[in-house]
């Protein structure tokens, strides 16, 4: 049985499709990246996962149990880590920990234990009695992960946990998940951080306007879109595109500043060629790189086609 | 089944606990709740000579009405601003229990401030002459009011304060025509017509029972009447804000 499993989805606001009939699953064990630009309906989904909106049709099964019919068992295996959301600033930290405890379920004295390991891990300890209001913006990103854990949940679902942190905060988010993930929790991340995704995930779902446009391994996602590596070259004179067009092998030639650049899936072959090109041609070649996409490559090439 | 319920009863104590804690000192509370029913009372009574155990009950029936309905409004539209409201529903509670816990943070708050005029009566000489009848009557109206206030906290907003004034605009009017400062009785016929569409004409006339034996329903009718309103306004409500929560996140 998937950790979560997602059937036909769809949410409309209106007129406008926000979620357009998602179909996915996420492995148990797994850290599965949903990645997309402003807009493209992450949070949405997030929110109809963990069951926080009602879907217009589709189904979500979180271990197997439906969310729609069966919300309270569902909710009860997971962590969720809204995008926008808060302690409640007038309690203290341990008093919101103890409240999510109390929401869960769990008894008194493992709620005690839990709550004391995970304000030590999270480096919140000494602040625990003082009230959320005087947190800054990480601490109390940090507790609402706490909060999400109170109950041992299962899954874990993050939407955009590390956004607005200093490269301090985000790190020991990330290596919490990370280490999360390694005790066997399943985890759902919803970022627009290629790097966070790149650096955390199993596999990554590419999503825009709604739809998903890609789903697979971060390296496969790079290797799988051909044409997108490319070559940067400038010459000490100007050339004329078409000659570059005619070689045999370039997808593609733009112009970036006083380079160019030429898309191909042979650089190898291509470095050649251009060799052969400026000795004949009389140019000198002033710089010459050959370059592989990154995940933000990807992403903005997967983005813009639908 | 049984078990789900209890556990859900559970949380939804967690959840008064947590309501207690953040609404009970809430400025809107203290004004809307505690203050204005007593302005409203003194500038009422000042230079009338009426007996005082006619003005404990229907002091008592007022207080119970604007303490019990001035927590609930305050609590959603707060934690929509605060955005806690996600959180919440994340969680494995039903709207239903997350309602019954501010509910009964409400119920304890109007119980709390309804001593004080009944202490005050007290202190005055005034005698309790069914006081089981009373209790009855204070815990009913206060679940009963306190599900009122969830009705105007129904809309998606943020702003306290919208809601606060719309409360008003149905609680002030309320008061004129339930019998606090008027008996039913000596109401002209449209104004007791209106009377029996007031939850607050009922625990009225059960105060003055209790006080004064002086009441204008029989006390199963009052009491029936309390139950009814009470449970149209609890359905009511978890109907509303299960609309209106999806809008508030
Ligand atoms: N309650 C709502 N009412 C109307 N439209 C909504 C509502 N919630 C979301 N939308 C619309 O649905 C679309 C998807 O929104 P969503 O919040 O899921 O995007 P996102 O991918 O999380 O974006 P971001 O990266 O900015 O967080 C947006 O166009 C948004 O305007
Ligand atoms: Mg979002």
């Amino acid at each position: 049985m998937n950790a979560i499993e997602v059937n036909n989805l769809t949410k409309q606001f209106g007129d406008f499709t926000a979620v357009d009939h998602l179909d996915f699953e996420v492995e148990n064990g797994e850290i599965f990246g949903f990645l997309g630009p402003n807009g493209a309906g992450k949070t949405t989904t997030a929110r109809m996962l963990t069951g926080i909106i009602k879907p217009d049709s589709g189904q979500v099964k979180i271990k197997g149990i439906d969310i729609q019919r069966n919300p309270i068992k569902a909710k009860q295996i997971i962590g969720v880590v809204p995008e926008l959301s808060n302690a409640y600033t007038d309690l203290s930290a341990w008093n919101n920990l103890q409240f999510m405890a109390q929401l869960y379920g769990i008894p008194k004295k493992e709620a005690k234990q839990r709550a004391e390991e995970l304000l030590m891990m999270l480096d919140l300890y000494e602040r625990k009695d003082h009230k959320v209001k005087t947190f800054s913006k990480g601490m109390k990103q940090k507790l609402i992960l706490a909060m999400s854990l109170m109950n041992d949940p299962e899954i874990l679902f993050l939407d955009e946990p590390t956004s607005g942190l200093d490269v301090r905060s985000a790190r020991l988010i990330k290596d919490m998940l990370l280490e999360l993930n390694k005790e066997g929790k399943t985890i759902f991340l919803t970022t627009h951080d290629m790097e966070e995704a790149n650096q955390l995930c199993n596999r990554i779902a590419v999503i825009n306007h709604g739809n998903i446009a890609a789903i697979d391994a971060p390296e496969k996602l790079k290797m799988r879109i051909g044409g997108l590596k490319w070559i940067e070259i400038s010459f000490n004179m100007p050339v004329d595109f078409s000659d570059l067009h005619a070689m045999q092998g370039i997808v593609e030639v733009q112009k970036s500043g006083d380079k160019l650049r030429l898309y191909t899936d042979e650089p190898g072959r291509i470095v050649y060629q251009l060799v052969d090109y400026s000795r004949l041609n009389d140019l000198e070649i002033m710089t010459l790189n050959t370059m592989t996409p990154t995940l933000e490559d990807i992403f903005i090439k997967l983005t813009e086609e639908i | 089944m049984t078990m789900i319920v209890i556990d859900q009863l559970k949380r939804a104590w967690a959840i008064s606990k947590k309501d207690i804690r953040i609404y009970y000192l809430r400025g809107p509370v203290i004004i809307f709740g505690v203050l204005s029913p007593a302005f409203l009372f003194l500038a009422f009574m000042i230079g009338r000579d009426l007996p005082v155990d006619f003005l404990i009950a229907g002091l008592l029936g007022m207080t119970i009405f604007f303490t019990s309905t001035s927590v609930t409004p305050v609590i959603a539209p707060t934690e929509t601003q605060t955005r806690n409201l996600e959180r919440l529903a994340a969680s494995p509670v039903s709207i239903t229990t997350i309602l019954l816990g501010d509910i009964l943070a409400s119920v304890l708050f109007g119980i709390g401030i309804s001593l004080v005029p009944i202490l005050l009566g007290i202190a005055l000489g005034v005698t309790i002459i069914h006081p089981f009848i009373l209790a009855v009557a204070i815990v009913l109206a206060s679940f009963c009011f306190s599900a009122m206030g969830l009705i105007f906290s129904s809309t998606p907003t943020g702003m306290t304060s919208t809601v606060m004034m719309m409360s008003m605009m149905v609680k002030f009017p309320m008061v004129f025509i339930s019998g606090v400062f008027i008996p039913v009785g000596e109401l002209p016929q449209w104004g007791r017509t209106l009377a029996l569409i007031s939850p607050l004409t009922y625990i009225t006339d059960l105060c003055r029972y209790s006080f004064q034996e002086t009441n204008y329903y029989s006390v199963p009718v009052n009491i029936s009447a309390l139950i009814m309103f009470m449970v149209i306004f609890m359905i009511t409500a978890v109907k509303l804000h299960e609309k209106s929560l999806p809008k508030r996140l």
